[in-house]
């Protein structure tokens, strides 16, 4: 049964599956890579199952590829398709970027140039992957390390894109700060321009300073910067789904759950005061 | 620069490192973060994909095997799962004098395909004495895989999975194979027994256990066959290897 995502949720990482299997894990969801379980069948699977009838189920996928100026793949579809059949999740995302080109895939998400060519392009590929999913999908604005000449700001390109497709957003606040530093830009401008109501889920995140730019790592703590546009985020979307996530440097999963009650007091600090107000 | 130009040079940027590659896509440190971006996640995708197979092979030589590969090969799955898939050919045509580093690679693959491979419920000894061994055919559990080796490669490979001293490379004065197969949700191996591997190619394409035993019965003789064909199934039921027996 497909369940509604609310609250505070974590990446389900390897050295933590036996807390989600069980159940123990103190999150309201979970999510996963989704191209980690579109396979046949055995453990990872199996674990899956398990673990999503213990929690609520976000699928994130890194290998649509939506920027793609020569499509989508089928193939990758259907097998998405089987597996979003298959778990039933409250979500189902991926990346406002492009992975592969012709027969090549990068495994990275690699950067769009925000024209309205690559619009047209990107708001075509969604129509056909929601349309092959049978639902609404979200996506994630990427961080980048390049910037190519464009028409439009990367927020201007999101609304847009989520006018014309009818899909959400996945608010990566790591991203958009990664980007920013990167760019030059302000992340409250990038905030102010993004259509909160499209907002389904927040992903929270943490990163490391190389020589020239920001390189968004997902091995570290969440930053104050970061967390700062978080509240910042929350002020303006109300309260949203929200999730860390930590894919390598992994620590104890109390560690991850004592940064999660973080976002879960600036969720419950701007909510009162909203109320307040 | 339309969009599938600009994929189009970010790839060769990828694959070729080359200096104009980046110049056409504006150059700057930014080009440099995602060309290691992608050669990071492809080396870490062999390391974990060929985990035994680079511990033979020791961290410098698979990682100089794994840089040439990514320079090779680029990427053409969606899934970073199957990278992998050419490097056991790879690495067998980079050590032609060492079968075992191509075989201990090709373990590795296969038991990593076995564990993610179809489900299937293991056949209950019991539901044999319904069977009607007129007209039987055995059916293998999907995951099952049949590896042709040469060499001690899965000594050498369980060695290295159980943190022993892997024994020295030898070279099998007759071929051999080991049988793949996920018991539950864990992948096992071992070799196979005389027959064994004609007898599973026989079952996998149709043929019933009584013509199985006629076929055996033309090398074994009548009685030595059907003793060789059931001690076999008997073995293949209590290893949760049979799926059906239909």
């Amino acid at each position: 049964m497909t369940q509604h995502l609310t609250g505070f949720g974590l990446g389900m990482r390897r050295p933590h599956y036996r807390s989600y299997v069980d159940g123990t894990a103190p999150v309201d969801f979970i999510e996963v890579i989704s191209e980690n379980f579109m396979i046949a069948g055995g453990k990872p699977l199996d674990t899956l199952m398990k673990a999503r009838a213990n929690y609520p189920l976000a699928l994130h996928g890194v290998s649509m590829s939506i920027g793609s100026a020569d499509g989508l793949r089928g193939d990758y579809l259907a097998e998405l398709r089987r597996l979003v059949d298959m778990m039933e999740p409250a979500v189902v995302s991926d990346h406002l970027c492009w992975t592969r080109i012709d027969q090549f895939n990068s495994h990275d998400l690699l950067s769009l140039p925000y024209t309205e060519e690559a619009l047209d392009a990107v708001c075509r590929n969604i129509d056909r992957a929601q349309e092959a999913l049978g639902r609404r999908m979200l996506f994630e604005n990427p961080s980048s390390y390049i910037a190519f000449p464009g028409a439009m700001t990367e927020w201007e390109f999101l609304t847009a894109m989520t006018k014309r497709t009818g899909c959400g957003l996945l608010l990566d606040v790591n991203n958009i700060h990664v980007s920013a530093v990167n760019h030059g830009f302000a992340g409250e401008d990038y905030l102010a321009g993004v259509p909160m109501d499209a907002v389904g889920q927040i992903h929270l995140a943490g990163h490391v300073r190389g020589e020239h730019l920001l390189i968004d790592t997902h091995d570290q703590p969440v930053p104050d910067e970061v967390w700062a546009l978080y509240r910042a985020a929350t002020e303006l979307a109300g309260p949203v789904p929200t999730m860390i996530e930590r894919d390598d440097n992994i620590p104890e999963l109390e560690e991850l759950c004592a940064e999660l009650d973080v976002a879960r007091v600036i969720s419950a600090d701007v909510a009162g005061t909203r109320i307040a107000a | 620069m339309s969009l599938l130009t600009l994929q189009r040079d970010f790839r060769d940027w990828l694959v070729t490192g080359d200096d104009s590659a980046a110049a056409a896509l504006g150059g700057g440190p930014g080009t440099l973060v995602y060309q290691n971006n992608y050669r990071t996640a492809l080396v870490s995708s062999l390391a974990e994909t060929f985990q035994r197979h680079a511990l033979w092979l020791g961290e410098e030589a698979f990682e100089s095997a794994a840089a040439r590969y990514i320079d090779a090969r680029p990427p053409s799955s969606w899934t970073l799962d199957a990278y992998g898939e050419d490097f056991t050919d790879f690495v067998a045509t980079l050590w032609p004098d060492d079968p075992e580093v191509g075989e201990s690679a090709l373990i590795d693959w296969t038991v990593g395909q076995v564990f993610v491979g179809p489900d299937a419920e293991a056949l209950l000894p019991e539901a044999l004495a319904v069977a009607d061994w007129e007209t039987a055919v055995i059916r293998a559990v999907p995951s099952l895989l049949v590896l042709p080796i040469t060499t001690n490669a899965d000594a050498i490979w369980q060695a290295l999975a159980t943190g022993e001293a892997p024994p020295p490379a030898e070279t099998a004065e007759h071929g051999t194979a080991l049988l793949v197969w996920r018991q539950g949700l864990e992948p096992v191996f071992r070799r196979a027994e005389a027959h064994e591997r004609d007898v599973l190619a026989w079952s996998a394409a149709g043929q019933g256990f009584a013509a199985i035993c006629e076929r055996l019965a033309e090398t074994l003789g009548e009685e030595a066959a059907v003793t060789a064909a059931g001690t076999l199934l008997g073995r293949w039921l209590s290893e949760g290897m049979v799926a059906a027996v239909d």
